[in-house]
């Protein structure tokens, strides 16, 4: 780790300006990821601002019906807010089967879209990663790649995005509120939130340099019965090889989308329409580009297979 | 004090104390944070430094250069030893690969330089700062590819022997199994890190470590460091689990000595984690043939078990064939061991080094071969149990073996009979559901052990013993000994252990620990109970000890009169132990559902039905039995180092991506102990169970999954890719 310096802003706008006009700046919120990536020198921030003393730390109701999540909200927080709970139930069962208790505690909504992949080469500062180092030639692609993307990658990179609590976001409609250094507001859809790799694979998202997360605003709840199912090798404590996220209404119509096979949570409106013809249709919708390799080629029968399941549930009224 | 006939009556036939289930004297300590582990002690040598140590970016080749300058500036920065400026340290009895090698590289993460500064952070920081070249040479890495040439294992011939005409029987056999299983490389993943603490005193080096054989480590690290080791003390009282990575001085002890010398302070060195798999050694993949022929009726004719490992010296594989022997009956058999040239991390011991690997495969041919015979596993391994002498050894007598109860009784409480007869047969909703079975087999051996007890003249008892305490209980068991012994309640007993000043014992190994260290213990109380006789005049051997009396025909003596005296002694184990095979048993089952949909394995429940002699404490007993069982469902289920075969190394070395199981993969576990004596392995007629455990419950929940799905996967671990395409079809 290198040294650095810290401060606590007293605005986003503020926070945003210090991270944009000050060298080798970052944002930090609970710190759980990006702690862990200094240590290993992946990330060599020389300042830190702090973005504890925002007052983003509230779950309001919108005039719409909807949420607003301050981006300060922790994730056991919005996980167990009563109205996650009762209207965006696909939420907190995403968020549950993230990390750990402690980690829950101290990972905040910012931080949590913005964490950063966990493939294993990127995590080895002696191995070529174009996301680490832009040109270095991707190691993963020929290597160890089992838990990476299938989706939506490219010759670059083909690592995936690894979060749960993004694609239940994506699910619902999500919206992230920012404020950038000038001071103006915008709006990103979570659908335009993280971007493909394609060839810079190290820039993940539509933000732009000091632009800061301030919110994220859910729409008014869509009703429906909500899964999260995310399969992994163990039972806790271990990212998706797929998640699956799923709205499902009375009449078999709903939405759905995909986490640990993209870099991004992957979701397309045509694979949504196919949702009355079955788990089939709408995997060979959403996966038609799909060009995994030989050891993750499995993620794309366990997509079908795992929205299969959720399907059947939803006939039967039983959650997975 | 010789062993050197089965033992007969004794006091521990009468024991208040050994055998009784006792809270770890230790206890208060571990959750009131005051059992120091080797990186915590900050009060044995003032005015520490700190020391990062920086592996290998390659995994074979040479050093071209090592750019230090701006490490050493850093802030804060010491002293580094560095590969390019230091010779290579020499080797010893105890590791094939060296652990500062110089400018030659033969592993990834090898140690290639120590940092030494006045914080933590200033080390880490300063090491990021070094820039190394390398010339990369060419290495092998992919056993898949070398096993077919790999030659017959040369540095231990009994890895290979046949009996009979193997290849003839197994042709004639009515009902054949030839079936090939995989396991890959696995990771100890302990608790604590390697860790270390140096400091010098002139010629004089004292390591606090974290380390399980102290006398081995002390004799290594003389070796390592040239050094006469009587100049060595090595202490590690309280470890955090080793699993075997332990038994072995590691680069944190000499790199921190180095440090030291560098430094000329003392230097303390955690290895980071992300270090530890590569850096480290690690349990050898297999790949193994296992070929069963047998009678209409179930009786083995013929087996053979082939086994291909590779190791960075071509010497020294996984013996996955060590059970092979042991377990069932059969005239005519065939073990083969190969080992290829690898040049990946040192493979070495982890816990039941050849018999966990061994199991998965031999356990789940068993089952394959009941299925082709349409028998029950169960009546299939009881048919086969041997008696008397062991079937691959046909000279060595069988101590006392119990392992048709074990079978028995856990199939009675584990409800067998519910188990599906067909395979894939019971499905509720999503959910398979089926039950597995398997033997398990651990040799349980002795090692001499030496202690000393010192009595007070304030009536205590303080043992001392190099024996060390890996979380397993050693302790408490050797508190109860000398207790029981002395015939002292057990709170007036103090144990001190792990300090190479103590006397030197079998230490924490091979599931020997905790059977000689108790007979090394019994040995010095005799002679203390001696000495006490000799000085009060009454004949001791021919006493009761017991509430702080000697009682000898009607007559009595307070002990505490004898005054403070000091006694020692070792356990030696005699010749005769030699005719025959002391070994530990278990049957282990498992019941598992698996989602029929996504193929997720969720174990539901797991017995183990052991066998293993008096069990000396039950509580911290069965610690150790259902840790093993955690274990060996992790080898079943998720424990996999990926070998990059392109780079040589273990690429998923932490511990997000080496997944050890966690609590809900494990939700109910019982472990029940057969009420049984070996009187021909220690006076106490107790053998060890550290080991026990982890052999066969893998295999179990392997067979239950198959029982679940009908389906059989061979390579482990059975994680869901591997038979996605073969769960039942999806509406
Ligand atoms: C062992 C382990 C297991 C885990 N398992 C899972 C899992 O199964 N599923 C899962 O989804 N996650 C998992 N996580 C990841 C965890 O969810 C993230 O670490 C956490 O959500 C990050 O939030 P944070 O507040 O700590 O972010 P930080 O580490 O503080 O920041 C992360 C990034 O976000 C930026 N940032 C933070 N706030 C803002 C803001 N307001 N505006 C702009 N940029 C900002 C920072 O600059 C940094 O780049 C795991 C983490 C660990 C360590
Ligand atoms: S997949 Fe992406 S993150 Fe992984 S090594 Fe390649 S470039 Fe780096």
């Amino acid at each position: 780790m290198r040294s650095f310096t810290y401060e606590r802003a007293a605005s986003p706008a503020e926070a945003a300006k210090a991270v944009a006009t000050t060298q080798g700046a970052k944002f930090i919120a609970g710190g759980t990821n990006l702690i862990d990536l200094m240590k290993l020198e992946i990330e060599t921030p020389t300042h830190l601002v702090d973005v504890q003393d925002l007052g983003l730390d509230q779950v309001e109701d919108t005039e719409d019906g909807g949420l607003r999540i301050g981006t300060f909200v922790s994730n056991t927080a919005l996980s167990a807010h009563p109205r996650v709970r009762e209207d965006y139930a696909v939420l907190t069962r995403a968020i549950q089967a993230g990390a750990s208790g402690q980690l829950r505690n101290k990972a905040t909504t910012g931080g949590n879209l913005l964490q950063r992949t966990r493939c294993a080469y990127f995590y080895d500062t002696n191995m070529p990663c174009n996301k680490r180092k832009p040109g270095d030639g991707c190691a993963a692609i020929d290597g160890f790649s089992r838990q990476l993307g299938v989706i939506g990658t490219s010759d670059s990179c083909i690592a995936t995005y690894p979060g749960d609590m993004a694609v239940a976001m994506r699910a619902l409609d999500a919206v992230v509120e920012t404020v950038k250094p000038d001071g103006t507001a915008r709006a990103i859809p979570a659908a335009d939130f993280h971007r493909l790799w394609g060839d810079t694979p190290h820039i993940e998202t539509a933000l732009e340099p000091g632009e800061i997360i301030t919110h994220v605003r859910l729409p008014a709840p869509v009703g429906g019965q909500h899964f999260y199912h995310k399969v992994r090798d163990r039972r806790s404590y271990a990212y998706a090889l797929v998640s699956v996220a799923a709205v499902i209404q009375p009449d078999g119509t709903g939405r759905v989308a995909f986490g640990g096979v993209a870099p991004k949570p992957w979701r397309s409106e045509a694979a949504d329409a196919q949702l009355p013809n079955g788990a089939a249709a709408v995997v060979r919708t959403a996966f038609a580009d799909a060009r995994p390799t030989e050891q993750n080629a499995f993620k794309i029968p366990l997509a079908e297979r795992t929205l299969a399941g959720i399907l059947a549930d939803a006939q039967t009224g039983t959650r997975s | 004090m010789e062993f050197n006939a089965p033992a007969g009556e004794n006091l521990f036939d009468r024991s208040k104390i050994v055998g009784k289930s006792t809270p770890r004297i230790d206890g208060p300590l571990k959750v009131s944070g005051r059992a120091p582990y080797a990186a915590e002690r900050h009060d044995v040598a003032a005015n520490q430094a700190y020391g990062w140590i920086v592996g290998a970016g390659i995994a074979k080749g040479r050093i071209r250069s090592m750019d230090l300058d701006d490490a050493r500036r850093a802030p804060g920065v010491i002293a580094i030893v560095a590969a390019t400026e230091h010779e290579p340290v020499a080797s010893s009895d105890f590791n094939y690969a060296p652990l500062f090698g110089g400018r030659e590289v033969s592993h990834y993460h090898q140690a290639i330089a120590v940092v030494v500064a006045e914080t933590f952070e200033q080390a880490r920081a300063a090491a990021g700062l070094i820039r190394t070249s390398y010339a990369n040479g060419d290495g092998s890495f992919d056993l898949a590819k070398v096993a077919p040439g790999a030659p017959l294992a040369s540095d231990r011939p009994s890895d290979s022997a046949e009996i009979g005409d193997f290849e003839s029987a197994f042709a004639a056999a009515p009902v054949k199994l030839d079936e090939r299983y995989t396991t890959p490389d696995e990771a100890h993943a302990m608790m604590e890190p390697f860790a270390t603490i140096a400091a010098w005193d002139g010629p004089k080096l004292t390591v606090w470590t974290s380390n399980q054989m102290i006398e081995w480590s002390r004799q290594a690290l003389g070796s390592i460091l040239k050094m006469d080791a009587d100049n060595i003390r090595v202490d590690s009282p309280y470890i955090g689990g080793g699993f075997g990575g332990k038994l072995f001085v590691r680069s944190d002890a000499v790199m921190a000595a180095l440090g030291a010398k560098a430094a000329k302070r003392p230097v303390k060195i955690a290895m980071q984690r992300p270090l530890m798999f590569n850096n480290a050694t690690h349990r050898h993949a297999t790949r193994q043939r296992l070929r069963i022929g047998a009678e209409r009726d179930g009786r083995i004719v013929a087996i053979g078990h082939e086994n291909w490992s590779g190791n960075i010296t071509g010497e020294a594989g996984e013996n996955a064939t060590l059970q092979t022997p042991k377990l069932y009956a059969g005239a005519n058999r065939l073990i083969a061991n190969h080992v290829a040239q690898l040049d990946l991390p040192e493979g070495n011991a982890m816990r039941a080094p050849g018999e966990l690997p061994g199991h998965l495969a031999l356990e789940v041919a068993m089952d394959e071969l009941a299925e082709k015979l349409g028998m029950d596993p169960v009546e299939l391994r009881i048919v086969n149990d041997a008696q008397g002498m062991v079937p691959g050894e046909p000279d060595t007598k069988i101590s006392d073996r119990n392992l048709t109860r074990c079978l028995r009784e856990g199939a009675e409480r584990f409800g067998w009979s519910k188990r599906p007869a067909r395979p894939a047969s019971a499905r509720q909703g999503r959910w398979l559901t089926g039950m597995g079975v398997a033997a398990g087999y651990r040799a349980a051996p002795t090692m001499k052990s030496g202690a000393r007890v010192r009595m007070t003249d304030r009536g205590q008892l303080i043992v001392e013993t190099d024996m060390t305490d890996i979380g397993t209980g050693s302790y408490t068991i050797l508190a109860q000994t000398a207790a029981e012994t002395m015939g002292l309640p057990l709170s007036t007993v103090r144990v001190e252990l792990g300090d190479s000043g103590y006397p030197v014992s079998a230490g924490s190994g091979g599931q020997w620990g905790a059977a000689s260290s108790t007979a090394g213990v019994y040995a010095a109380c005799v002679a203390l109970r001696r000495m006490i006789g000799e000085k009060l005049g009454f004949d001791a051997d021919a006493a009761t000890f017991d509430g702080g009396q000697a009682t000898l025909d009607g007559e009595s003596w307070a002990i505490g009169d004898a005054g403070a005296l000091t006694a020692e002694d070792s356990m030696t184990f005699g010749e005769f132990k030699k005719d025959y095979d002391v070994g530990t048993y278990a049957g282990h089952f498992a019941e598992v559902k698996v989602d029929a949909y996504t193929g997720e394995t969720y174990i539901t429940r797991m017995l183990a039905v052991c066998d293993a002699g008096r069990i000396l404490n039950p509580l911290s007993a069965r610690s150790q039995v259902i840790g093993g069982m955690v274990m060996a469902a992790g080898a079943a289920l998720t424990e996999d180092l990926h070998v990059d075969k392109r780079f040589g190394f273990f690429a998923n070395h932490d511990l997000a991506g080496y997944e050890v199981p966690v609590h809900a993969d494990i939700p109910h576990q019982e472990c029940v102990f057969l009420d049984t004596l070996d009187p021909v392995s220690t006076p106490l007629k107790a053998k060890g169970v550290g080991e026990l455990g982890i052999c066969g419950p893998g295999a179990a929940v392997a067979n239950a999954i198959y029982n679940a799905t009908g389906i059989r996967v061979r390579d482990y671990p059975l994680t869901l890719d591997k038979y996605l395409d073969r769960l039942p079809a999806i509406a």
